[in-house]
């Protein structure tokens, strides 16, 4: 009779674990932000973040149909987060999924703090984000990208905001999860924040943590939307700065 | 009482402008003694005050603004009239007419019918009501010819440039007569069709290259270039 070989205890701090794509713990993926991409909307974003390919575009502030939705005292915002059937392995019917109604709410919670809807009573702003490929962290990116394509459209907005997910891997903490790495890890955290006021706008967590790697992973990314914030604040000054330049040339 | 940028220095929506003794002005706002931007723009501190010239922003009425707006709807005692703003603004038959309104008589659609663009004036607004407008003054009207061009409202203050010298150079130069919509709709009434598309090529390239120096000159020029082209042809 062979032995059976006896399962290892998985060791947290093990030196030659690496994540599947060669990323350190703490690094984000290649992450590539455009602004103004649609000459149709009043705003647009595209947000390239490893494999995730998502575009966003802005209406408004307009009027609201139906009418017996607006608000007398505040504008109301209207986020739909869309998978498209493309995005992923299996096609997805292109019909909203709970999940995706799940998620253009938490969306719109995480940007409505950033924006003065009392500004604009009985208006609306709709906001659609595209999702052309998913791999993991989509909402997160869908806040990011829908944040600039915000600021973009001219909508005065008290801060921009980003979201970026940590979570923890075979015992590792680690920033910004591939579908992959949500999928088998043991936990995943997408946290959205305002910057300049360090203000969390989301928190969402499934899976298990201590107390202690809770605080670590908050951390961690945290510290990954201040990454992406700098993308997002260059993507977006660089609209402006290169028209700039080209002229003084 | 600390500043954190330049005059004229690019800023976006959250960044911190100044902390202490300030006021507001465009496009920024106050919490807990400090001031942030709300918007991408250019920043502008005038002593207290400090402003942010926005680069992109959407019209907001104000009572007393000339704007331009294309008829959306034919009602029963007036029209709505899209101006290119969040609410759609009313004009009402009897601040139309002359005479008395009778519903019965007078035939909406031939004063304005869907479609037509019309030079108004907002004469009330507040964040209460729809904006209303009023055509009954001089200027004001159907515009019945012309070329239209729609730009980002926060610049026609760039288009008029300071004293006015950017439009009375426009039209100087292109020898076309320009309506300003407060709205960002610029109506260009020409003699020529080519004289129209001068003006409405420079005014678009006041709208790209507005927040650079030397702009007026460089248009001078650009409309003058274009001029020549055409008479010589």
């Amino acid at each position: 009779m062979s032995k059976i070989p006896k399962k290892k205890a998985k060791k947290p701090k093990d030196k030659k674990w690496a994540r599947a794509d060669g990323r350190k713990l703490d690094e984000l993926r290649p992450t590539k932000l455009e602004v103004g991409v649609l000459a149709n909307a009043d705003g647009s974003a595209y947000i390239e973040q490893g494999k995730n390919k998502i575009l966003a575009g802005v209406y408004g502030p307009h009027e609201l149909h139906p009418k017996h939705r607006a608000r007398p005292d505040r504008a109301v915002l209207q986020f739909r987060y869309h998978m498209a059937p493309f995005s992923v392995d299996d096609r997805k019917h292109p019909a909203p999924s709970r999940r995706e109604i799940e998620l253009s709410k938490v969306a719109r919670w995480a940007l409505e703090p950033a924006l003065f809807l009392e500004y604009y009573p009985r208006a609306s702003i709709d906001l659609y984000t595209e999702v052309l490929q998913a791999d993991g962290g989509t909402r997160c990116a869908s806040i990011t990208v829908a944040a600039l394509a915000l600021a973009d459209a001219g909508i005065p907005m008290r801060d921009l905001v980003v979201a970026c997910a940590a979570g923890k891997v075979d015992g590792h903490l680690v920033l910004d999860l591939t579908d992959v790495e949500d999928k088998n890890g043991e936990a995943d955290m997408p946290v959205a924040l305002m910057p300049n006021f360090n203000a969390i706008t989301l928190l969402q967590m499934d899976g298990q943590l201590t107390s202690k790697e809770y605080e670590k992973t908050l951390s961690l990314a945290l510290d990954g939307c201040g990454q992406l914030y700098k993308i997002q604040k260059e993507t977006l000054m660089s609209k402006y700065v290169s028209a700039k330049e080209e002229v003084e040339e | 009482m600390p500043t954190f940028y330049e005059n004229r220095q690019l800023v976006t929506p959250g960044d911190l402008l100044a902390e202490g003794n300030y006021l507001t002005g465009d496009n920024t706002y106050k919490e807990n003694d400090k001031i942030y931007s709300t918007r991408i723009g250019l920043v502008n501190y005038k002593e207290r005050r400090i402003h942010v010239t926005a680069l992109k922003a959407f019209y907001v009425p104000q009572v007393g603004d000339i704007v331009i707006g294309r008829v959306a709807e034919v009602g029963i005692s007036g029209w709505m009239i899209d101006i290119n703003a969040p609410y759609p603004a009313v004009l009402r038959a009897s601040d139309v007419l002359d005479r008395p309104f009778r519903p019965q008589r007078n035939d909406l659609p031939s004063i304005f019918n869907e479609d037509d663009l019309l030079i108004a004036k907002v004469v009330a607004y507040d964040r209460t009501r729809d904006p209303m407008l009023t055509v009954r003054e001089s200027g004001l009207g159907k515009v019945t010819h012309g070329l239209v061009v729609k730009i980002t409202p926060t610049k026609i203050p760039r288009v008029i440039g300071r004293k006015g010298s950017m439009i009375s150079m426009l039209k100087r130069e292109t020898e076309c007569r320009i309506t300003l919509g407060q709205n960002g709709l610029v109506l260009i009434s020409g003699k020529t069709l080519e004289d129209e598309q001068i003006a409405a090529m420079a005014i678009r390239k006041i709208e790209e290259e507005s927040h650079t120096s030397g702009l007026t000159d460089r248009i001078t020029q650009m409309v003058r270039k274009e001029k020549g082209g055409v008479e010589n042809t």
